[in-house]
Protein backbone atom coordinates (compact mmCIF):
# COMPACT_ATOMS: atom_id res chain seq x y z
CA UNK A 1 0.00 0.00 0.00
CA UNK A 2 2.65 2.48 1.05
CA UNK A 3 4.76 1.24 -1.79
CA UNK A 4 1.99 1.99 -4.25
CA UNK A 5 1.57 5.55 -2.98
CA UNK A 6 5.28 6.04 -3.11
CA UNK A 7 5.31 4.80 -6.66
CA UNK A 8 2.51 7.17 -7.57
CA UNK A 9 4.35 10.13 -6.06
CA UNK A 10 7.46 9.25 -8.01
CA UNK A 11 5.61 9.02 -11.25
CA UNK A 12 3.72 12.28 -10.88
CA UNK A 13 6.40 14.73 -12.13
CA UNK A 14 6.81 12.72 -15.29
CA UNK A 15 3.27 13.65 -16.33
CA UNK A 16 4.04 17.35 -16.18
CA UNK A 17 4.80 17.90 -19.88
CA UNK A 18 1.37 16.60 -20.82
CA UNK A 19 -0.39 19.53 -19.22
CA UNK A 20 0.46 21.87 -22.07
CA UNK A 21 -0.88 20.36 -25.29
CA UNK A 22 -1.26 23.80 -26.88
CA UNK A 23 2.37 24.62 -26.22
CA UNK A 24 3.40 21.28 -27.69
CA UNK A 25 1.36 21.89 -30.81
CA UNK A 26 3.01 25.30 -31.16
CA UNK A 27 6.39 23.74 -30.62
CA UNK A 28 5.76 21.21 -33.36
CA UNK A 29 4.83 23.97 -35.79
CA UNK A 30 7.45 26.36 -34.44
CA UNK A 31 10.31 24.12 -35.43
CA UNK A 32 9.68 25.10 -39.03
CA UNK A 33 10.63 28.68 -38.16
CA UNK A 34 14.05 27.26 -37.37
CA UNK A 35 14.33 24.76 -40.22
CA UNK A 36 12.91 26.78 -43.09
CA UNK A 37 15.24 29.82 -43.26
CA UNK A 38 18.46 27.83 -43.87
CA UNK A 39 16.65 25.20 -45.95
CA UNK A 40 15.06 27.73 -48.30
CA UNK A 41 18.16 29.92 -48.51
CA UNK A 42 20.43 27.04 -49.48
CA UNK A 43 17.80 25.59 -51.80
CA UNK A 44 17.42 28.84 -53.75
CA UNK A 45 21.01 30.07 -53.69
CA UNK A 46 22.98 26.83 -53.70
CA UNK A 47 21.03 23.90 -55.13
CA UNK A 48 18.76 25.53 -57.71
CA UNK A 49 21.74 27.26 -59.41
CA UNK A 50 22.91 23.80 -60.49
CA UNK A 51 19.58 23.39 -62.24
CA UNK A 52 20.19 26.65 -64.08
CA UNK A 53 23.68 25.50 -65.07
CA UNK A 54 22.25 22.22 -66.36
CA UNK A 55 19.60 24.03 -68.41
CA UNK A 56 22.04 26.57 -69.83
CA UNK A 57 24.51 23.84 -70.79
CA UNK A 58 21.90 22.80 -73.37
CA UNK A 59 21.53 26.33 -74.76
CA UNK A 60 23.25 28.05 -77.65
CA UNK A 61 25.50 31.05 -77.36
CA UNK A 62 23.76 34.23 -78.41
CA UNK A 63 24.89 37.78 -78.83
CA UNK A 64 22.76 39.40 -76.17
CA UNK A 65 22.43 39.78 -72.41
CA UNK A 66 22.54 37.15 -70.91
CA UNK A 67 24.69 35.55 -73.64
CA UNK A 68 22.73 32.37 -74.29
CA UNK A 69 19.56 31.41 -76.10
CA UNK A 70 16.30 30.39 -74.48
CA UNK A 71 15.63 26.71 -74.25
CA UNK A 72 11.94 27.09 -73.72
CA UNK A 73 10.14 29.40 -76.09
CA UNK A 74 6.49 30.04 -76.58
CA UNK A 75 5.39 30.63 -80.14
CA UNK A 76 2.52 33.08 -80.90
CA UNK A 77 0.00 30.24 -81.16
CA UNK A 78 0.93 29.01 -77.66
CA UNK A 79 3.06 26.07 -78.74
CA UNK A 80 5.83 25.55 -76.24
CA UNK A 81 9.09 24.70 -77.94
CA UNK A 82 11.87 22.93 -76.13
CA UNK A 83 15.20 23.27 -77.89
CA UNK A 84 17.92 21.09 -76.47
CA UNK A 85 21.33 21.67 -77.92
CA UNK A 86 23.61 18.72 -77.29
CA UNK A 87 26.39 20.41 -79.21
CA UNK A 88 28.11 21.74 -76.11
CA UNK A 89 28.64 18.28 -74.68
CA UNK A 90 29.70 16.89 -78.07
CA UNK A 91 32.16 19.76 -78.24
CA UNK A 92 33.66 18.73 -74.90
CA UNK A 93 34.52 15.34 -76.34
CA UNK A 94 35.71 16.57 -79.71
CA UNK A 95 38.07 19.27 -78.41
CA UNK A 96 40.73 17.39 -76.51
CA UNK A 97 41.73 20.34 -74.33
CA UNK A 98 38.88 19.52 -71.92
CA UNK A 99 39.71 15.85 -71.50
CA UNK A 100 43.41 16.62 -71.18
CA UNK A 101 42.89 19.34 -68.60
CA UNK A 102 40.60 17.06 -66.60
CA UNK A 103 43.23 14.30 -66.58
CA UNK A 104 45.95 16.82 -65.85
CA UNK A 105 44.00 18.17 -62.86
CA UNK A 106 43.49 14.62 -61.56
CA UNK A 107 47.19 13.89 -61.91
CA UNK A 108 48.31 17.14 -60.27
CA UNK A 109 45.87 16.79 -57.38
CA UNK A 110 46.86 13.14 -56.88
CA UNK A 111 50.61 13.72 -56.75
CA UNK A 112 50.30 16.83 -54.57
CA UNK A 113 48.18 14.82 -52.15
CA UNK A 114 50.79 12.05 -52.04
CA UNK A 115 53.61 14.54 -51.39
CA UNK A 116 51.54 16.34 -48.75
CA UNK A 117 50.94 12.99 -47.08
CA UNK A 118 54.63 12.09 -47.17
CA UNK A 119 55.52 15.41 -45.56
CA UNK A 120 52.48 15.78 -43.31
CA UNK A 121 52.51 12.29 -41.77
CA UNK A 122 55.90 12.61 -40.03
CA UNK A 123 54.94 16.13 -38.96
CA UNK A 124 51.68 14.99 -37.39
CA UNK A 125 53.46 11.99 -35.85
CA UNK A 126 56.13 14.21 -34.30
CA UNK A 127 53.52 16.64 -32.91
CA UNK A 128 51.51 13.76 -31.44
CA UNK A 129 54.60 12.58 -29.57
CA UNK A 130 55.37 15.86 -27.81
CA UNK A 131 53.97 16.92 -24.45
CA UNK A 132 50.47 18.41 -24.22
CA UNK A 133 51.69 22.00 -23.81
CA UNK A 134 54.12 21.76 -26.76
CA UNK A 135 51.31 20.17 -28.77
CA UNK A 136 49.00 23.15 -28.38
CA UNK A 137 51.73 25.56 -29.44
CA UNK A 138 52.71 23.46 -32.48
CA UNK A 139 49.07 23.08 -33.50
CA UNK A 140 48.63 26.84 -33.37
CA UNK A 141 51.73 27.20 -35.55
CA UNK A 142 50.20 24.81 -38.11
CA UNK A 143 46.71 26.37 -38.00
CA UNK A 144 47.78 30.02 -38.18
CA UNK A 145 48.68 30.01 -41.91
CA UNK A 146 45.27 28.48 -42.64
CA UNK A 147 43.62 31.64 -41.27
CA UNK A 148 45.75 34.03 -43.28
CA UNK A 149 44.78 34.85 -46.82
CA UNK A 150 45.29 32.04 -49.31
CA UNK A 151 45.82 34.45 -52.21
CA UNK A 152 48.43 36.40 -50.28
CA UNK A 153 50.30 33.25 -49.31
CA UNK A 154 50.51 32.15 -52.93
CA UNK A 155 51.78 35.63 -53.74
CA UNK A 156 54.33 35.36 -50.91
CA UNK A 157 55.63 32.12 -52.41
CA UNK A 158 56.15 33.92 -55.69
CA UNK A 159 58.52 36.30 -53.87
CA UNK A 160 60.79 33.35 -53.12
CA UNK A 161 60.83 31.40 -56.35
CA UNK A 162 60.83 34.26 -58.86
CA UNK A 163 63.82 34.65 -61.15
CA UNK A 164 64.97 37.56 -58.97
CA UNK A 165 63.49 36.05 -55.82
CA UNK A 166 65.17 35.16 -52.58
CA UNK A 167 66.08 31.58 -53.54
CA UNK A 168 67.83 32.49 -56.78
CA UNK A 169 69.56 35.49 -55.23
CA UNK A 170 70.86 33.36 -52.38
CA UNK A 171 72.00 30.50 -54.62
CA UNK A 172 73.72 32.90 -57.02
CA UNK A 173 75.43 34.69 -54.16
CA UNK A 174 76.64 31.39 -52.71
CA UNK A 175 77.98 30.47 -56.13
CA UNK A 176 75.99 27.22 -56.28
CA UNK A 177 74.38 28.24 -59.55
CA UNK A 178 75.50 30.72 -62.18
CA UNK A 179 72.19 31.16 -63.96
CA UNK A 180 68.95 31.92 -62.13
CA UNK A 181 66.77 28.81 -61.93
CA UNK A 182 63.49 28.98 -63.81
CA UNK A 183 61.00 27.83 -61.17
CA UNK A 184 58.09 30.19 -61.82
CA UNK A 185 55.74 29.14 -64.62
CA UNK A 186 56.71 25.48 -64.27
CA UNK A 187 54.88 22.38 -63.11
CA UNK A 188 57.19 22.27 -60.11
CA UNK A 189 55.95 25.70 -59.00
CA UNK A 190 52.34 24.48 -59.20
CA UNK A 191 53.14 21.47 -56.99
CA UNK A 192 55.05 23.66 -54.58
CA UNK A 193 52.12 26.09 -54.40
CA UNK A 194 49.56 23.37 -53.72
CA UNK A 195 51.71 21.68 -51.07
CA UNK A 196 52.49 25.00 -49.40
CA UNK A 197 48.82 26.02 -49.36
CA UNK A 198 47.22 22.77 -48.28
CA UNK A 199 49.79 21.17 -45.95
CA UNK A 200 47.89 22.25 -42.78
CA UNK A 201 44.78 20.44 -44.07
CA UNK A 202 46.79 17.22 -44.16
CA UNK A 203 48.53 17.60 -40.80
CA UNK A 204 45.48 18.43 -38.66
CA UNK A 205 43.30 15.34 -39.29
CA UNK A 206 46.39 13.09 -39.16
CA UNK A 207 47.30 14.55 -35.79
CA UNK A 208 43.75 14.04 -34.54
CA UNK A 209 43.94 10.27 -35.29
CA UNK A 210 47.54 9.77 -34.19
CA UNK A 211 46.93 11.55 -30.89
CA UNK A 212 44.13 9.16 -29.97
CA UNK A 213 46.26 6.11 -30.76
CA UNK A 214 46.44 3.65 -27.90
CA UNK A 215 50.11 3.52 -27.06
CA UNK A 216 49.94 0.24 -25.18
CA UNK A 217 49.41 -1.53 -28.51
CA UNK A 218 52.84 -0.36 -29.67
CA UNK A 219 54.39 -1.40 -26.38
CA UNK A 220 52.77 -4.81 -26.71
CA UNK A 221 54.21 -5.16 -30.21
CA UNK A 222 57.62 -4.17 -28.84
CA UNK A 223 57.33 -6.64 -25.95
CA UNK A 224 56.51 -9.38 -28.42
CA UNK A 225 59.80 -8.69 -30.18
CA UNK A 226 58.63 -6.52 -33.05
CA UNK A 227 61.21 -3.93 -34.16
CA UNK A 228 59.91 -0.32 -34.10
CA UNK A 229 59.57 -0.05 -37.91
CA UNK A 230 57.50 -3.22 -37.98
CA UNK A 231 55.32 -2.07 -35.12
CA UNK A 232 54.78 1.16 -37.03
CA UNK A 233 53.82 -0.63 -40.25
CA UNK A 234 51.58 -3.19 -38.59
CA UNK A 235 50.00 -1.16 -35.77
CA UNK A 236 50.29 2.61 -36.19
CA UNK A 237 49.80 2.85 -39.94
CA UNK A 238 46.63 0.73 -40.19
CA UNK A 239 45.11 2.53 -37.19
CA UNK A 240 45.74 5.94 -38.73
CA UNK A 241 43.95 5.15 -42.00
CA UNK A 242 40.90 7.33 -41.14
CA UNK A 243 43.20 10.31 -40.67
CA UNK A 244 45.03 9.56 -43.90
CA UNK A 245 41.73 9.43 -45.80
CA UNK A 246 40.36 12.60 -44.20
CA UNK A 247 43.57 14.56 -44.79
CA UNK A 248 43.90 13.33 -48.37
CA UNK A 249 40.33 14.35 -49.18
CA UNK A 250 40.91 17.80 -47.69
CA UNK A 251 43.94 18.28 -49.95
CA UNK A 252 42.72 16.50 -53.08
CA UNK A 253 39.32 18.18 -53.37
CA UNK A 254 40.42 21.84 -53.35
CA UNK A 255 43.55 20.99 -55.34
CA UNK A 256 41.67 19.52 -58.30
CA UNK A 257 39.51 22.60 -58.83
CA UNK A 258 42.39 24.96 -58.12
CA UNK A 259 42.44 28.15 -60.15
CA UNK A 260 44.67 30.67 -58.36
CA UNK A 261 47.82 28.52 -58.09
CA UNK A 262 48.11 27.38 -61.73
CA UNK A 263 47.27 30.90 -62.90
CA UNK A 264 49.78 32.75 -60.73
CA UNK A 265 52.59 30.19 -60.48
CA UNK A 266 52.06 27.88 -63.46
CA UNK A 267 52.97 28.28 -67.08
CA UNK A 268 50.86 27.85 -70.21
CA UNK A 269 51.21 24.04 -69.95
CA UNK A 270 49.61 23.86 -66.53
CA UNK A 271 46.08 23.82 -67.85
CA UNK A 272 44.03 22.72 -64.89
CA UNK A 273 40.29 22.45 -65.32
CA UNK A 274 39.62 25.45 -63.07
CA UNK A 275 41.70 27.62 -65.36
CA UNK A 276 40.00 26.27 -68.49
CA UNK A 277 36.60 27.04 -66.98
CA UNK A 278 37.67 30.57 -66.04
CA UNK A 279 39.02 31.27 -69.55
CA UNK A 280 35.92 29.83 -71.20
CA UNK A 281 33.79 32.12 -69.09
CA UNK A 282 35.70 35.39 -68.98
CA UNK A 283 37.88 35.02 -72.08
CA UNK A 284 35.61 33.42 -74.64
CA UNK A 285 32.38 34.44 -72.91
CA UNK A 286 30.96 31.10 -73.98
CA UNK A 287 28.59 30.52 -71.08
CA UNK A 288 26.83 27.41 -72.44
CA UNK A 289 30.13 25.56 -73.01
CA UNK A 290 31.41 26.69 -69.61
CA UNK A 291 28.21 25.36 -68.03
CA UNK A 292 28.65 22.08 -69.86
CA UNK A 293 32.25 21.83 -68.58
CA UNK A 294 31.06 22.58 -65.05
CA UNK A 295 28.31 19.95 -65.23
CA UNK A 296 30.69 17.34 -66.66
CA UNK A 297 33.29 18.16 -64.01
CA UNK A 298 30.63 17.87 -61.34
CA UNK A 299 29.45 14.47 -62.55
CA UNK A 300 32.96 13.09 -63.08
CA UNK A 301 34.51 14.38 -59.88
CA UNK A 302 32.18 15.59 -57.18
CA UNK A 303 29.70 12.78 -57.81
CA UNK A 304 32.16 9.96 -57.00
CA UNK A 305 33.48 11.81 -53.94
CA UNK A 306 29.98 12.43 -52.59
CA UNK A 307 29.05 8.78 -53.14
CA UNK A 308 32.25 7.65 -51.47
CA UNK A 309 31.60 9.83 -48.43
CA UNK A 310 28.01 8.67 -48.26
CA UNK A 311 29.02 5.00 -48.18
CA UNK A 312 31.91 5.73 -45.84
CA UNK A 313 29.63 7.37 -43.28
CA UNK A 314 27.14 4.50 -43.65
CA UNK A 315 29.93 2.06 -42.92
CA UNK A 316 31.02 4.02 -39.88
CA UNK A 317 27.48 3.98 -38.54
CA UNK A 318 27.18 0.23 -39.04
CA UNK B 1 52.71 10.02 -24.59
CA UNK B 2 55.86 12.06 -24.15
CA UNK B 3 59.01 10.22 -25.08
CA UNK B 4 62.11 10.60 -27.20
CA UNK B 5 61.37 11.66 -30.76
CA UNK B 6 63.68 10.54 -33.52
CA UNK B 7 65.82 13.27 -35.16
CA UNK B 8 64.21 12.36 -38.47
CA UNK B 9 60.75 13.33 -37.22
CA UNK B 10 62.01 16.55 -35.68
CA UNK B 11 63.76 17.59 -38.88
CA UNK B 12 60.69 16.88 -41.05
CA UNK B 13 58.58 18.89 -38.62
CA UNK B 14 61.04 21.78 -38.82
CA UNK B 15 61.14 21.61 -42.63
CA UNK B 16 57.35 21.60 -42.80
CA UNK B 17 57.01 24.59 -40.50
CA UNK B 18 59.78 26.37 -42.42
CA UNK B 19 57.89 25.80 -45.69
CA UNK B 20 54.79 27.30 -44.10
CA UNK B 21 56.46 30.37 -42.65
CA UNK B 22 59.48 31.39 -44.74
CA UNK B 23 57.46 32.89 -47.63
CA UNK B 24 55.39 34.99 -45.22
CA UNK B 25 58.44 36.24 -43.31
CA UNK B 26 60.26 37.07 -46.54
CA UNK B 27 57.20 38.97 -47.77
CA UNK B 28 57.09 41.03 -44.58
CA UNK B 29 60.81 41.71 -44.96
CA UNK B 30 60.36 42.89 -48.56
CA UNK B 31 57.57 45.24 -47.50
CA UNK B 32 60.13 47.38 -45.64
CA UNK B 33 62.45 47.53 -48.65
CA UNK B 34 62.95 51.11 -49.81
CA UNK B 35 63.84 49.99 -53.33
CA UNK B 36 61.02 49.38 -55.81
CA UNK B 37 63.13 46.64 -57.37
CA UNK B 38 62.30 43.56 -55.39
CA UNK B 39 65.71 41.93 -55.82
CA UNK B 40 67.71 44.85 -54.48
CA UNK B 41 67.77 45.84 -50.83
CA UNK B 42 67.56 49.62 -50.77
CA UNK B 43 67.46 50.16 -47.05
CA UNK B 44 64.70 50.11 -44.43
CA UNK B 45 61.64 52.16 -45.24
CA UNK B 46 57.97 52.31 -44.37
CA UNK B 47 57.13 54.36 -47.45
CA UNK B 48 55.08 51.57 -49.09
CA UNK B 49 52.76 51.58 -46.10
CA UNK B 50 52.34 55.35 -46.44
CA UNK B 51 51.56 54.92 -50.11
CA UNK B 52 48.74 52.50 -49.30
CA UNK B 53 46.89 55.29 -47.51
CA UNK B 54 46.76 57.27 -50.74
CA UNK B 55 45.73 54.41 -53.00
CA UNK B 56 41.99 54.93 -53.43
CA UNK B 57 41.50 51.76 -55.45
CA UNK B 58 42.87 49.61 -52.63
CA UNK B 59 41.13 51.58 -49.88
CA UNK B 60 37.75 51.36 -51.62
CA UNK B 61 38.19 47.64 -52.21
CA UNK B 62 39.24 47.07 -48.60
CA UNK B 63 36.20 48.98 -47.32
CA UNK B 64 33.88 46.99 -49.61
CA UNK B 65 35.44 43.70 -48.46
CA UNK B 66 35.10 44.62 -44.79
CA UNK B 67 31.44 45.59 -45.23
CA UNK B 68 30.75 42.35 -47.10
CA UNK B 69 32.65 40.38 -44.45
CA UNK B 70 30.63 41.75 -41.54
CA UNK B 71 27.25 41.23 -43.21
CA UNK B 72 28.22 37.76 -44.50
CA UNK B 73 29.58 36.41 -41.23
CA UNK B 74 26.60 37.69 -39.26
CA UNK B 75 24.14 36.22 -41.76
CA UNK B 76 26.08 32.97 -42.03
CA UNK B 77 26.23 32.52 -38.24
CA UNK B 78 22.46 33.02 -37.97
CA UNK B 79 21.55 30.70 -40.85
CA UNK B 80 24.25 28.15 -40.03
CA UNK B 81 23.22 27.99 -36.37
CA UNK B 82 19.56 27.53 -37.32
CA UNK B 83 20.61 24.69 -39.63
CA UNK B 84 22.74 23.13 -36.89
CA UNK B 85 19.85 23.33 -34.39
CA UNK B 86 17.54 21.75 -36.97
CA UNK B 87 19.91 18.86 -37.62
CA UNK B 88 20.81 18.19 -33.98
CA UNK B 89 17.49 18.79 -32.23
CA UNK B 90 14.87 17.72 -34.76
CA UNK B 91 15.67 14.14 -35.60
CA UNK B 92 12.89 13.63 -38.09
CA UNK B 93 11.50 16.22 -40.46
CA UNK B 94 10.70 16.44 -44.13
CA UNK B 95 13.74 17.78 -45.96
CA UNK B 96 16.29 16.62 -43.38
CA UNK B 97 18.31 14.66 -45.94
CA UNK B 98 18.15 17.63 -48.31
CA UNK B 99 19.40 20.02 -45.62
CA UNK B 100 22.19 17.62 -44.60
CA UNK B 101 23.31 17.40 -48.21
CA UNK B 102 23.16 21.13 -48.77
CA UNK B 103 25.22 22.03 -45.70
CA UNK B 104 27.89 19.47 -46.55
CA UNK B 105 28.08 19.98 -50.31
CA UNK B 106 29.69 23.46 -50.28
CA UNK B 107 32.60 22.00 -48.31
CA UNK B 108 33.52 19.62 -51.16
CA UNK B 109 32.37 21.75 -54.09
CA UNK B 110 35.14 23.40 -56.10
CA UNK B 111 34.66 27.17 -55.73
CA UNK B 112 34.76 27.68 -59.45
CA UNK B 113 31.66 25.53 -59.97
CA UNK B 114 29.75 27.22 -57.15
CA UNK B 115 30.72 30.57 -58.65
CA UNK B 116 29.56 29.74 -62.17
CA UNK B 117 26.25 28.23 -61.10
CA UNK B 118 25.45 31.14 -58.79
CA UNK B 119 26.28 33.66 -61.49
CA UNK B 120 23.92 31.86 -63.88
CA UNK B 121 21.18 32.01 -61.22
CA UNK B 122 21.69 35.72 -60.54
CA UNK B 123 21.76 36.58 -64.24
CA UNK B 124 18.58 34.61 -64.89
CA UNK B 125 16.87 36.13 -61.85
CA UNK B 126 17.79 39.63 -62.98
CA UNK B 127 16.48 38.81 -66.45
CA UNK B 128 13.18 37.44 -65.12
CA UNK B 129 12.41 39.64 -62.11
CA UNK B 130 14.78 42.59 -62.20
CA UNK B 131 16.64 41.62 -59.02
CA UNK B 132 19.41 41.27 -57.80
CA UNK B 133 21.86 43.57 -59.55
CA UNK B 134 25.35 42.12 -59.56
CA UNK B 135 27.54 43.69 -56.91
CA UNK B 136 27.37 43.94 -53.14
CA UNK B 137 24.09 42.00 -52.81
CA UNK B 138 25.08 39.07 -55.01
CA UNK B 139 28.50 38.72 -53.36
CA UNK B 140 26.89 38.74 -49.91
CA UNK B 141 24.34 36.07 -50.90
CA UNK B 142 26.96 33.85 -52.54
CA UNK B 143 29.33 34.12 -49.57
CA UNK B 144 26.60 33.40 -47.01
CA UNK B 145 25.76 30.21 -48.92
CA UNK B 146 29.22 28.69 -48.50
CA UNK B 147 30.14 30.26 -45.14
CA UNK B 148 26.97 29.00 -43.46
CA UNK B 149 28.09 25.46 -44.32
CA UNK B 150 31.27 25.94 -42.27
CA UNK B 151 29.23 27.49 -39.43
CA UNK B 152 26.81 24.56 -39.41
CA UNK B 153 29.58 21.97 -39.20
CA UNK B 154 31.32 23.83 -36.33
CA UNK B 155 28.18 24.55 -34.32
CA UNK B 156 26.68 21.13 -35.00
CA UNK B 157 29.50 19.26 -33.28
CA UNK B 158 29.40 21.63 -30.34
CA UNK B 159 25.63 21.41 -30.01
CA UNK B 160 25.65 17.62 -30.23
CA UNK B 161 28.09 17.49 -27.32
CA UNK B 162 26.18 20.04 -25.21
CA UNK B 163 24.57 18.85 -22.00
CA UNK B 164 20.78 19.24 -22.22
CA UNK B 165 20.01 18.79 -18.53
CA UNK B 166 20.25 22.52 -17.75
CA UNK B 167 17.86 23.32 -20.58
CA UNK B 168 15.41 20.67 -19.36
CA UNK B 169 15.68 22.04 -15.83
CA UNK B 170 14.87 25.55 -17.11
CA UNK B 171 11.82 24.16 -18.94
CA UNK B 172 10.67 22.30 -15.83
CA UNK B 173 10.92 25.61 -13.99
CA UNK B 174 8.51 27.12 -16.47
CA UNK B 175 10.64 28.61 -19.23
CA UNK B 176 9.41 28.20 -22.77
CA UNK B 177 11.64 26.09 -25.04
CA UNK B 178 13.07 29.10 -26.86
CA UNK B 179 13.76 30.97 -23.63
CA UNK B 180 15.31 27.89 -22.05
CA UNK B 181 17.58 27.42 -25.08
CA UNK B 182 18.66 31.05 -25.08
CA UNK B 183 19.35 31.08 -21.33
CA UNK B 184 21.19 27.79 -20.96
CA UNK B 185 22.48 26.19 -24.16
CA UNK B 186 23.32 29.35 -26.10
CA UNK B 187 26.01 30.57 -23.64
CA UNK B 188 27.51 27.09 -23.82
CA UNK B 189 27.86 27.17 -27.61
CA UNK B 190 28.87 30.86 -27.68
CA UNK B 191 32.60 30.10 -28.24
CA UNK B 192 31.67 27.99 -31.28
CA UNK B 193 29.50 30.85 -32.59
CA UNK B 194 32.33 33.35 -32.08
CA UNK B 195 34.92 31.19 -33.80
CA UNK B 196 32.60 30.42 -36.70
CA UNK B 197 31.87 34.14 -37.10
CA UNK B 198 35.61 34.75 -37.30
CA UNK B 199 36.06 31.86 -39.73
CA UNK B 200 33.26 33.17 -41.98
CA UNK B 201 34.77 36.62 -41.87
CA UNK B 202 38.21 35.44 -43.00
CA UNK B 203 36.72 33.11 -45.64
CA UNK B 204 34.66 35.98 -47.05
CA UNK B 205 37.55 38.43 -46.87
CA UNK B 206 39.79 35.96 -48.72
CA UNK B 207 37.44 34.74 -51.43
CA UNK B 208 38.53 35.51 -54.96
CA UNK B 209 36.91 32.96 -57.26
CA UNK B 210 33.25 33.17 -56.23
CA UNK B 211 33.39 36.97 -55.87
CA UNK B 212 34.89 37.35 -59.34
CA UNK B 213 32.00 35.42 -60.87
CA UNK B 214 29.07 36.97 -59.05
CA UNK B 215 30.38 40.54 -58.82
CA UNK B 216 29.35 43.22 -61.24
CA UNK B 217 31.00 46.31 -62.67
CA UNK B 218 32.24 48.72 -60.02
CA UNK B 219 32.21 46.21 -57.19
CA UNK B 220 35.78 44.96 -56.81
CA UNK B 221 36.63 43.28 -53.54
CA UNK B 222 40.13 43.41 -52.09
CA UNK B 223 41.19 39.95 -53.35
CA UNK B 224 39.99 40.89 -56.85
CA UNK B 225 42.13 44.04 -56.85
CA UNK B 226 45.12 42.18 -55.41
CA UNK B 227 44.76 39.38 -57.96
CA UNK B 228 44.63 41.75 -60.92
CA UNK B 229 47.74 43.54 -59.65
CA UNK B 230 49.64 40.36 -58.78
CA UNK B 231 48.97 38.82 -62.20
CA UNK B 232 51.05 41.61 -63.69
CA UNK B 233 53.97 40.87 -61.38
CA UNK B 234 55.20 41.76 -57.93
CA UNK B 235 54.38 45.24 -56.69
CA UNK B 236 55.85 46.74 -53.51
CA UNK B 237 52.61 48.27 -52.23
CA UNK B 238 50.94 44.85 -52.36
CA UNK B 239 53.82 43.58 -50.19
CA UNK B 240 52.92 46.20 -47.59
CA UNK B 241 49.20 45.46 -47.85
CA UNK B 242 49.78 41.71 -47.58
CA UNK B 243 52.03 42.09 -44.52
CA UNK B 244 49.46 44.32 -42.89
CA UNK B 245 46.62 41.87 -43.52
CA UNK B 246 48.58 38.81 -42.46
CA UNK B 247 49.72 40.44 -39.21
CA UNK B 248 46.23 41.78 -38.48
CA UNK B 249 44.53 38.43 -39.04
CA UNK B 250 47.26 36.61 -37.10
CA UNK B 251 46.88 38.96 -34.14
CA UNK B 252 43.07 38.64 -34.21
CA UNK B 253 43.23 34.84 -34.29
CA UNK B 254 45.74 34.69 -31.43
CA UNK B 255 43.71 37.15 -29.36
CA UNK B 256 40.41 35.39 -30.07
CA UNK B 257 41.98 32.03 -29.22
CA UNK B 258 43.31 33.42 -25.96
CA UNK B 259 39.98 35.00 -24.97
CA UNK B 260 38.06 31.84 -25.84
CA UNK B 261 40.38 29.64 -23.83
CA UNK B 262 39.99 31.98 -20.87
CA UNK B 263 36.19 32.03 -21.19
CA UNK B 264 36.18 28.24 -21.43
CA UNK B 265 38.34 27.90 -18.32
CA UNK B 266 36.05 30.30 -16.47
CA UNK B 267 33.04 28.26 -17.51
CA UNK B 268 34.61 25.02 -16.31
CA UNK B 269 35.54 26.71 -13.05
CA UNK B 270 31.96 27.96 -12.61
CA UNK B 271 30.64 24.48 -13.32
CA UNK B 272 32.97 23.00 -10.70
CA UNK B 273 31.90 25.61 -8.15
CA UNK B 274 28.25 24.89 -8.90
CA UNK B 275 28.75 21.18 -8.29
CA UNK B 276 30.11 21.76 -4.79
Amino acid sequence: MTAAIHDEALRAPLRLPQRRPAAEWLQRRAKWFIILPPLLFLLVFFLIPFGFALVISFADTAVRVPPFSDILSVSPDWHINLTLNLGNFKYLFSDEVYGLSYLYSLKTAFFSTVICLALGYPMAYAIARTSKSTQSILLLVIILPFWTSFLLRVYALEGIIRETGLLNTALLWLGIIHQPLQIMRTTFAVYLGIIYSYLPFMVLPLFATLEKLDHSLLEAAGDLGSPPWRAFLEVTLPLSVPGIIAGSMLVFIPAIGEFVIPTLLGGPDNLMIGRVLWDEFFGNRDWPVASAVAIAFLVLLVGPIALYQHYNSKQLEA
Amino acid sequence: MEQRISPFLVSVLCIGIAILYIPILVLIGYSFNASALVSVWGGFSTSWYGELLHNDQILDAAWLSLKIGVVVSTGAVILGTLAAISLVRFKVFRGRLLLTGMVNAPLVMPEIITGITQLLLFVSMLHLMGWPHRGFTTIVIAHIAFCSAYVTVTVQSRLAGADRSLEEAAMDLGSGPVRAFLDTTLPGIAPALASSWLLSFTLSLDDLVISSFVSGPGASTLPMVIFSKVKLGVSPDINALASLMICLVGACVLLAGHLMRRAERQRLLDAQMAER
